[in-house]
């Protein structure tokens, strides 16, 4: 008897491959936001889904149409979609939220050369653009109103300001900076205070990052630094006036930082590739964001914190070549 | 378990499936004798072998065929007693074809190989020793195939202060060397005493990954049975980790050393060889035997009957492949060596080699290319490569054809153990956009000098 001849194939080693793919890497972090979106929607009712959705139809169709062929089956559209709804404010416009998803794809990713070439986070330059071209809306805080809560801004023409609905109420960061009132920090672990959709409650998101890092779904030394950076910072200078500066803790747990830090800052494409890199870029817009929050004219500052260490990632990854085994190494004498 | 915890191992690594339950408690088998076999000339690194027999003479088992043309070159034995055929063309496993002596077998010969004179190697000079190795045809059995004795010339003012045996066996699949280490221990161990000696080594360690329980249990028995005054020899065991068979992974996982980059282990006063070299070693110096057969996992799921056999080298695959019941109709790639650093095969006839250690069948379920997505610098590849380059960063200057872009980021130190295309989310065949690189670097070199 002789083998069986099949037709052999002839492929390159390796034969064997860990089971993660990239569209499922970024539909573990879609899995993971589904909490938050769901604490969103509990809190400030179904606008929220509608600003997400928005969000998403603006991100996907504009991959769909102008992105490569096929591009969409990777998922990240839909991720960017759904990341930058959630850093909306809830009663905004839908189409503004469509809008914002059409340029944070196509400025914010296409232009660069799509998936993997862009230098900022895509969301983050939605949102950007955003709050550059309507400052107000982008700045107009539903207080939390529960289910149903459909606010009437939503479905607001395009172009046409229609009012701003209801009641509108300051963000815990708001209050501090202009009022200087701290918000209870178990209002801020709840997420029943007045902020972004995804920005509301701080032990959904922390569960969330726990989830995300034992996937190994980002680099878990990136959300680490960012909230080491921020409370080293803040707890400096809280121990320098306890009157006048925030609270470490408040720091922490109020805003975007949490949604940022674990969501945003560790898009891998826009962050440093190596860990020392990792550390540094963390550190940097943990540093960055309590400047901003503490002197600069805004209440909040996790977005452009961020996108100011995007632009800095190539030098990052330029500064900091990892060594290579054998060289130049501390344990090469016998 | 506890003791995992505490294993050393290298840094940077993958965590394959092992996949060796099929095999790892199957003792070694004799493969038949076959008709034919097949010697090609060139079976390890330098020049190849030079012809010493003509067609139509009858020639022994374990008679020498072709002697080293060279230093850097090996000696060949007849795997069995028979009839030269003739030399011409054959097909080596790489696809080439290639010069190579036909032997074909006497079938009745009873292809008995006695047990020679044991060498006295302790009253051998150092140049004695070396072209001893060299006469019994030892290479690296873990899949390189490099002559040995170039290995233990050691250069001026070089020495071995220790002496590693290397029982990694790492890749997925591959039980050989398990096997061996279960059933020849003292072998193994005698090789280690004599090379030890030999080369002056202050002490030696076995480097076993801790899914080799029985392998470890053996080895610790027989060095507690036979301690060896002056040379401490120890098992160390490892935690599972591929690419831990990799000379410079081991002598990072059992001494922590770097051997610097572009240099070799003495460098670091170390000696790394397979323990199934070692068992040869032995028979070579014990027995006379010369390496004339070697033992091959055979498995994979497109194999009926998964086994380790003890092939004669320049048996056809496709008579190894028929003894273990043949392969199931979904196969469609056949592996020579691992599934992660292995050379599949055109063709089923080629001979197996000395540095044969697995044949492997896959199915579709293996072979299926990954849906390729562009990179998103997700890092794994990094993480994963135990020359801590960034394996992404050299795969996109090799598809851009920036060579020498690649030689800044040590493209060269590249050990092409596959790591990096495994860990890969999107699908990028890394390892083999950083192998052509690195071609190309050498081709430039060639031309340049």
């Amino acid at each position: 008897m002789s083998a069986h001849s099949p037709r052999l194939q002839v492929h390159t080693s390796p034969f064997l491959r860990q089971g993660v793919t990239t569209p499922g890497l970024m539909g573990d972090v879609l899995l993971a936001l589904v909490p938050v979106l769901a604490v969103a929607t509990y809190y400030f009712g179904l606008s929220a889904l509608l600003v997400v959705a928005a969000a998403a139809a603006g991100a996907v169709g504009a991959e769909r149409l102008l992105g490569p062929k096929g591009a969409i089956r990777d998922n990240s559209a839909l991720l960017t979609g759904v990341i930058l709804g959630l850093v909306l404010p809830p009663g905004l416009p839908l189409w503004m939220a469509f809008l914002g998803g059409v340029v944070g794809i196509g400025l914010g990713k296409l232009v660069w050369g799509g998936l993997g070439h862009n230098l900022f986070n895509p969301a983050l330059v939605g949102r950007a653009f955003l709050q550059a071209a309507f400052p107000t809306a982008l700045t107009t805080w539903p207080v939390p109103t529960g289910l149903p809560g459909l606010h009437a801004s939503s479905f607001a023409a395009p172009f046409l300001h229609g009012e701003v609905d209801g009641l509108t109420g300051a963000t815990p960061l708001n209050l501090m900076k202009f009022a200087h009132e701290a918000t209870p920090l178990a209002d801020l672990l709840r997420g029943s205070v007045g902020g972004s959709l995804g920005e509301t409650s701080a032990a959904v998101i922390v569960l969330a990052g726990i989830f995300l890092a034992a996937r190994r779904a980002f680099d878990w030394r990136i959300p680490v630094s960012v909230l080491l950076a921020v409370a080293v910072f803040s707890g400096a200078l809280y121990l320098v006036d306890t009157g006048r500066y925030a609270s470490p803790l408040f720091m922490l747990l109020s805003g975007g930082l949490l949604f940022g830090a674990v969501f945003m800052a560790t898009d891998p494409v826009s962050s440093p590739l190596a860990p020392r890199g990792a550390w540094i870029y963390g550190a940097g817009i943990g540093i960055l964001v309590v400047l901003i929050r503490t002197w600069g004219g805004l209440p909040e500052g996790v977005m452009y914190a961020i996108l100011l260490m995007n632009a800095a990632t190539p030098l990052l990854e330029r500064i900091d070549q990892p060594r290579a085994f054998g060289r130049g190494a501390r344990r090469t004498i016998a | 378990m506890m003791i995992g915890a505490f294993a050393r191992t290298f840094r940077h690594g993958i965590h394959p499936a092992g996949h060796k339950e099929a095999t790892e408690h199957l003792p070694v088998e004799r493969m038949p004798f076959v008709d034919r076999y097949v010697m090609p000339l060139g079976q390890s690194a330098g020049a190849p072998s030079r012809p010493v027999v003509r067609a139509g003479e009858r020639v022994r088992r374990g008679q020498v065929i072709a002697a080293p043309a060279a230093f850097v070159s090996s000696t060949l034995h007849s795997p069995v007693g028979g009839t030269v055929v003739g030399r011409g063309p054959g097909h080596h496993p790489s696809g080439q074809l290639v010069d190579a002596l036909e032997i074909e077998a006497d079938p009745y010969d009873p292809q008995r190989l006695p047990a020679g004179e044991a060498i006295p190697w302790r009253e051998l000079t150092d140049d004695e020793f070396v072209t001893h190795v060299q006469h019994a045809g030892l290479v690296g059995m873990g899949g390189a195939a490099f002559p040995s004795h170039v290995k233990y010339k050691l250069p001026a003012g070089k020495r071995v202060r220790r002496l590693i045996a290397n029982g990694c066996e790492c890749e997925p699949f591959l039980t050989a060397d398990h096997r061996t280490m279960v059933e020849r221990a003292a072998d193994v161990l005698r090789g280690l005493e004599i090379l030890g000696r030999r080369l002056g080594a202050e002490e030696a360690a076995i480097g076993v990954e801790l899914n080799k329980a029985d392998a470890i249990a053996a080895l610790e028995r027989e060095i507690a049975a036979r301690p060896l005054p002056g040379l401490p020899v120890r098992v160390v065991p490892l935690k599972v980790k591929y690419p831990q068979g990799a000379e410079k992974m081991l002598i990072d996982a059992v001494y922590g050393l770097e051997v610097p980059a572009g240099g070799l282990p003495i460098d670091v006063g170390c000696l790394v060889n397979n323990v199934g070299t070692l068992a040869s070693l032995a028979d070579w110096f014990d027995r006379g035997w010369p390496l004339i057969e070697r033992v091959v996992t055979v498995a994979g799921p497109g194999v009926a009957r998964p086994a380790n056999l003890l092939v004669p080298v320049g048996t056809p695959v496709r008579a190894v492949l028929d003894h273990c019941g043949g392969l199931s109709a979904e196969t469609r790639e056949v592996v020579m060596g691992g599934p992660m650093m292995g050379m599949p095969l055109a063709s089923l006839d080629v001979p197996v080699l000395k540095g044969t250690s697995g044949l492997l069948a896959f199915t579709e379920v293996e072979t299926r290319l990954p849906a390729e997505y562009t990179c998103i610098r997700c890092g794994r590849c990094v993480e994963a490569c135990p020359q801590f380059l960034n394996p992404s960063r050299l795969a996109r200057l090799a598809r851009a054809g920036r060579w020498e872009e690649m030689e800044r980021y040590f493209a060269l130190d590249c050990v092409e153990c596959g790591s990096c295309s495994f860990s890969c989310p999107s699908g990028i065949p890394i390892v083999q956009l950083i192998r052509v690189g690195k071609a190309k670097l050498r081709e430039q070199r060639a031309k340049a000098s």
